[in-house]
């Protein structure tokens, strides 16, 4: 660090106290959609009920230790006393209880919350396709027939149906603005369901390290009226390029810090390409039969395969 | 010949690399030169190296976790460093290929050769005292295990000066760890480091339950075991079940690596989310094996502070039995986000959050400890305060980071290293310095610097709070973990507190050698003659300080919870019977040494695929084993006469006080 | 001072307690590492369940197991137990020359075991059914070769606690060691039995 490297880093300390107060510029607790809001509300009830115990421990720490400080011999001294019916019975229940209004919330909102919930929506939802390459993300529009990398537009207060593959190591696709993240695997397919009910150009990025680029694994997701939308739409057809299976592996190439990219035009079967790309070619059917054997979460896509089967392997055991 | 090594494997272009190996290198040359100067090698060898005494182990064990701090410290005060000044069109001083490998190494090192024998250097101390044992179970294999671990220690430090070390996060999750993404050596040091210190890990599990079930005093019954005794048990029977886990994890990732084999690869057929499952199968309870121990001090000092029984010993017991249990039903909450159903989110959610009951129950009946007690503020009582609140708050977040709705935004954010190190170093680090605090002048004769242990308790705490609370903002603000650079210029002033709390810590680090260095010169001063410097409650205060390598003249016969305390109150403490028995010894050996050092050179070997010396390593190790269960000549008897030479001696220092001791209550002597 | 000789009582009464050898304590030790052993195991048998239909369009176990010879594997690893048992009760009542004659049987047929693994190895890599070709086929090789390498290591013990046997006699530290390795080596028995009917029965069927 030179000096003038700290002088700008105590220019920037100054900021502090005013960064503190503004709440606003915590992403999470200013949250632009559905999921996001549900998320947050859910973050402030469950702290606010844990308070409930944590503060009275905080206090009575610091009060027990002052009032029976060795140097107050008025306090009362019992050496031998060590057990209480009553107090026991108390230190029990009162966790018991708190935990058991917040298993109740926890085992509500984690259904409400699921990932792979649809959203309840009037409006016809959005498919998007999401591959997360070495180091940049990719996004298939199947019904717009266009793919973009590091670039992800919707309209505003439509649902977005995500279906989320990788090509290589695994990653964790999340805009904190909008909500829940899901972790994108190889040869498998996540879900996730967000909604944007506020116009805006908001952060996404790889939630989990994938290795060297990771950290330049940035893209914007921008949320606009049904008419930016289309303009979005027809200026990324305009382009000419074209991805499909000769085009695609040079794009999965690693690469760091890559910009954005539109394609005009897409294969309609390279992200089952890719989804599909290791279960071995000739023996396909073969693959897709297994796994949708035991899928127990969702079984409308063959490769599905997340969590839930492992865990019952994991339990038999 | 040299497999993959080649002269390459050496980061000369590295600056910081290869400074810092400067410095160790003078480090250890000085050190090698001093002790040849004053002609110590005979006694460190005959005295500590080749040492069967579970004492000894247990402070080789703690000299070794110290350095690991000082290690696993420099990497976090680099990280701390990258991420001030790396905003915008700065990258930092660190590439990501630099940056990727301190960060794993400072998980790997704080966790696996710092928290893990920092415990297992306090268990070994005080558990076979506090049981009234001569020695644990099987000395040989203590010393084993305490080399095994140095050998995996000492590939994670070999790796920073050739080759490199894994770029994957401490958690070394494939893909990213196989081969195809990782092609260096470093998930290889990982692999071996972790499999040599596990073995060793798992050993002592094994040694300490055997001690703990066949070796306690005559009248300790399970339910008047002291209460650190009781949480180590719970950690080892935790150990016993995971550790397994961890190797089997592995020995399937080094199988990928070493056998092009496909248990976690993206092609034909490997399943990822299984080494994720498995891992954390393995490293759910692990956290549980580092907090369990600290629980036990904080459970000793607060009672033996407030000059007052536990409150609801058996709640305690309870308490850590049932967390033990939970600890294995766990384990998913750390992939909330891999897409598992709701249903199976739920289960594990609520599961974890059951666990804070237990907790709960425990930080209660420490309160109710302190309550109509004599508190004094001694530094381990600071410890244990600090802990009681800083950990209050880490449970808090961990529950919110349990509800599966909530995780779903915060997972792998800052939030998230924002609150294992609440509960790491507010839980498991406080407990142990408390500890160290507390059994040091059994250990070494003579106490600590208590204004020096004052300030790094104050440096610590606010360190910890002023380094940590900002990435609990940043979590909120959106920052996820392990990021090497960021353009977010709002999150840089956070960074930058952040950086000058890792200062703050550093402060209490330092505060901690002063202490031990002051300690060291005015140690007549602090002399500890009586055994019993803090009027202590259990079996480890009766003897003196420090204990005869047989630990107790006479098997102390136990009454009472507390037994010593118990002893005190019948006025029947320091007692000496009219004559000594023989007492049964085990004999030192280097068999440890010879087979850890071997191990090193084993797991050196494979991770650069020198195939013939791993082999010839190998057999050495097993030839050595082989060779040490020929030897009959393992153990011996302490005559009488011997026995009572070092008695006298020792009630000798102390006859004035000893009645005063022995019948007025502890806390009135204050 | 009536207690005084209490506690030295105590210690009298004590002393063969703390014998760091004694059997009991090592039985136990050992006992409890093989509960560490199952845990490895148990994982490895999970491993295989979750990859056992994942045969990346390579053979499954019904392609390539032979279960005749199998059995006969089987059947070298069940008599090895039985010939332990004879080998543990001629220690127990102190004939050296029949526990080492049983010793010699038990490694003749576990050894016998391991060469059969490796030639049903050998066969199923020569046709190009490697532990390299699928997740299925790593974890069939991985679980089957660790218990063939636990087997080995029994071997391993078996001619060291022979050539001890031999050299000092049925001493009490080798009665106890001879205690420790039957646990092992039935221990091994029990944990083919899982892997006879996981792998190669439900594999079969």
């Amino acid at each position: 660090m030179n000096p003038k490297q700290i002088t700008s880093l105590l220019k920037r300390l100054a900021w502090l106290p005013l960064l503190m107060l503004s709440g606003c510029k915590m992403v999470l607790l200013d949250p632009k959609g559905q999921v996001g809001v549900d998320e947050k509300s859910l973050i402030i009830t469950a702290t606010l009920l844990m308070l409930i115990v944590v503060i009275p421990v905080i206090v009575m720490t610091l009060v027990f230790a002052w009032k029976y400080r060795a140097s107050n011999t008025k306090a009362t001294y019992r050496p031998n006393w060590s057990h209480s019916t009553a107090i026991e019975l108390v230190v029990w229940i009162i966790p018991c209880v708190i935990v058991a209004i917040l298993g109740t919330i926890t085992w509500k909102t984690t259904h409400e919350l699921d990932p792979y919930r649809p959203l309840d929506s009037d409006v016809k939802p959005i498919e998007v396709q999401v591959v997360s390459l070495d180091w940049k993300w990719l996004f298939i529009y199947p019904e717009q027939g266009i793919a973009t990398v590091n670039e992800l537009a919707f309209p505003v207060d439509t649902p977005v149906n995500f279906k989320i593959t990788s090509q290589s190591a695994m990653n964790s696709f999340f805009i904190p603005a909008l909500g829940s993240q899901i972790y994108s695997m190889a040869g498998m397919q996540t879900k996730l369901h967000l909604i944007a009910n506020h116009e805006g150009s908001y952060d996404g990025f790889s939630a989990n390290l994938s290795g060297e680029g990771f950290s330049d694994m940035k893209f914007q997701a921008i949320a606009t009226d049904e008419q930016g939308f289309n303009d979005w739409v027809s200026q990324v057809k305009a382009n000419a390029e074209t991805l499909d299976l000769n085009s695609y592996p040079t794009l999965a190439a690693p690469s760091k810090a890559d910009p954005v990219r539109y394609y005009g035009s897409v294969s309609p079967i390279l992200y089952e390409t890719i989804l599909m790309q290791y279960h071995n070619g000739g023996k396909h059917a073969a693959g897709h039969e297994d796994h949708a054997g035991h899928a127990g979460h969702d079984a409308d896509a063959g490769a599905e395969m997340a969590g839930m089967p492992m865990n019952a392997a994991e339990e038999t055991h | 010949m040299f497999g993959k090594l080649t002269l390459e494997a050496v980061p000369f272009h590295e600056p910081i690399i290869m400074i810092t190996l400067a410095v160790v290198a003078i480090a250890g040359l000085g050190i090698f030169g001093a002790i040849t100067y004053y002609r110590k090698w005979g006694y460190l060898w005959t005295e500590w190296l080749t040492s069967v005494d579970h004492k000894k182990i247990g402070v080789m064990y703690i000299l070794v976790a110290l350095i690991m701090l000082l290690r696993g410290f420099a990497d976090a005060i680099m990280m701390r460093g990258q991420l001030a000044i790396a905003e915008g069109a700065s990258q930092g001083y660190l590439p990501p290929e630099h940056y990727d490998q301190i960060f794993t190494a400072h998980g790997v090192i704080m966790i696996i050769f710092m928290a893990m024998p920092f415990m297992v250097g306090l268990m070994n101390i005080a558990v076979p005292l506090q049981i009234g044992a001569r020695d644990v179970a099987f000395p040989f294999l203590n010393s084993l295990s305490f080399w095994l671990f140095v050998a995996g220690a000492i590939l994670v430090n070999v790796s920073l000066g050739v080759g490199e070390f894994a770029r994957t996060g401490w958690v070394a999750y494939p893909p990213l760890a196989e081969l195809g993404y990782s092609p260096g050596v470093g998930v290889d040091y990982y692999i071996w480091a972790l499999q040599l210190s596990g073995l060793g890990t798992l050993l002592t599990g094994v040694n300490f339950l055997v001690t703990v079930f066949k070796m306690r005093a005559p009248g300790m019954s399970w339910m008047k075991i002291p209460v650190f005794t009781w949480a180590c048990t719970f950690t080892n029977v935790l150990i016993v079940a995971s550790f397994p886990i961890l190797t089997a994890t592995l020995g399937l990732l080094s199988l990928d690596r070493y056998l092009d084999m496909h248990f976690f690869t993206n092609e034909l057929g490997g399943n990822a989310m299984m080494y994720i499952n498995l891992f954390w199968a393995w490293g759910h309870p692990e956290v549980y094996i580092l907090i369990l121990p600290a629980f036990g001090i904080f459970s000793e000092v607060i009672s033996t502070f407030s000059g007052k029984k536990l409150f609801g010993y058996t709640s305690m017991i309870w308490a850590s039995g049932a967390i033990t249990v939970l600890g294995f039903v766990v384990w998913l909450h750390h992939f909330f986000t891999m897409g598992s159903g709701a249903n199976v989110n739920a289960f594990f959610g609520v599961a974890t959050m059951v666990i804070a009951v237990p907790t709960g129950v425990k930080l209660f009946s420490w309160l109710f400890t302190m309550f109509r007690g004599r508190v004094q503020f001694t530094t381990p009582v600071l410890w244990t305060l600090g802990f009681m609140v800083t950990f209050t708050v880490g449970g808090m977040t961990g529950v919110l980071l349990a509800v599966p709705g909530a995780d779903y935004v915060l997972h792998n954010s800052l939030f998230l290293i924002a609150h294992f190190h609440n509960t790491i170093i507010g839980g498991a680090v406080f407990g142990y310095l408390a500890g160290f605090t507390f059994w040091f002048p059994k250990a070494f004769g003579f106490k600590l610097d208590e204004r020096l242990g004052k300030g790094a308790f104050w440096c610590w705490i606010t360190g910890f709070f002023v380094a940590f609370m900002p990435l609990y903002v940043l979590g909120f603000m959106g920052m996820t973990r392990r990021l090497n650079h960021y353009d977010n210029p709002m999150w840089q002033p956070y960074l930058i507190v952040a950086f000058f709390g890792a200062g703050l810590i550093l402060c209490g680090i330092l505060f901690q050698l002063a202490q031990l260095v002051v300690s060291l010169r005015n140690r007549e001063s602090l002399r500890d003659v009586t055994g019993d410097p803090w009027g202590g409650r259990t079996l480890e205060w009766s003897t003196s300080s420090p204990p005869p390598f047989y630990n107790f003249a006479v098997t102390p016969s136990v009454r009472a919870l507390d037994a010593f305390q118990d002893m005190k109150e019948r006025g029947e403490a320091y007692l000496r019977p009219d004559h000594y028995a023989p007492i049964h010894m085990p004999k030192n050996t280097s068999a440890g040494l010879i087979i850890g050092l071997l191990g090193a050179v084993f797991g050196f070997a494979l991770v650069w695929h020198i195939w013939w010396l791993g082999a010839v390593s190998f057999i050495g190790m097993i030839a050595t084993f082989i060779a040490r269960s020929y030897n009959e000549d393992v153990d011996y008897y302490v005559q009488p006469d011997e026995v009572e030479r070092i008695e006298n001696l020792h009630h000798a220092n102390f006859a004035a006080p000893r009645q005063a001791l022995n019948t007025q209550p502890v806390a009135e002597q204050i | 001072m009536s207690s005084t000789v209490m506690h030295s009582n105590h210690a009298v009464a004590h002393d063969d307690h703390e014998h760091h050898d004694t059997g009991g304590n090592t039985v136990f030790g050992f006992w409890l590492y093989l509960m560490t052993d199952c845990i490895l195991f148990a994982s490895v048998f999970a491993t295989y369940a979750v990859l056992v239909n994942h045969t990346a369009g390579g053979p499954s176990g019904k392609d390539i197991f032979e279960l005749p010879y199998v059995l006969g594997e089987t059947a070298l690893l069940l008599v090895s137990s039985c010939t332990y048992g004879f080998a543990m009760i001629a220690a127990h009542r102190g004939f050296k020359g029949p526990t080492l004659a049983w010793l010699a049987a038990t490694f003749v047929l576990g050894a016998g075991f391991i060469g059969m693994e490796l030639n049903e190895f050998h066969h199923l890599i020569a046709e190009g059914f490697g532990p390299d070709k699928s997740a299925f086929l790593s974890s069939f090789f991985t679980l089957v070769g660790m218990h063939g390498l636990h087997v080995t290591a029994g071997l391993v013990w078996m001619i060291v606690m022979m050539l001890q046997v031999c050299r000092r006699g049925l001493t009490d530290r080798n009665n106890t060691r001879l205690m420790c390795l039957s646990l092992f080596w039935h221990f091994l028995d029990i944990v083919w039995i899982c892997v006879f009917t996981i792998v190669y029965l439900m594999g079969t069927i």
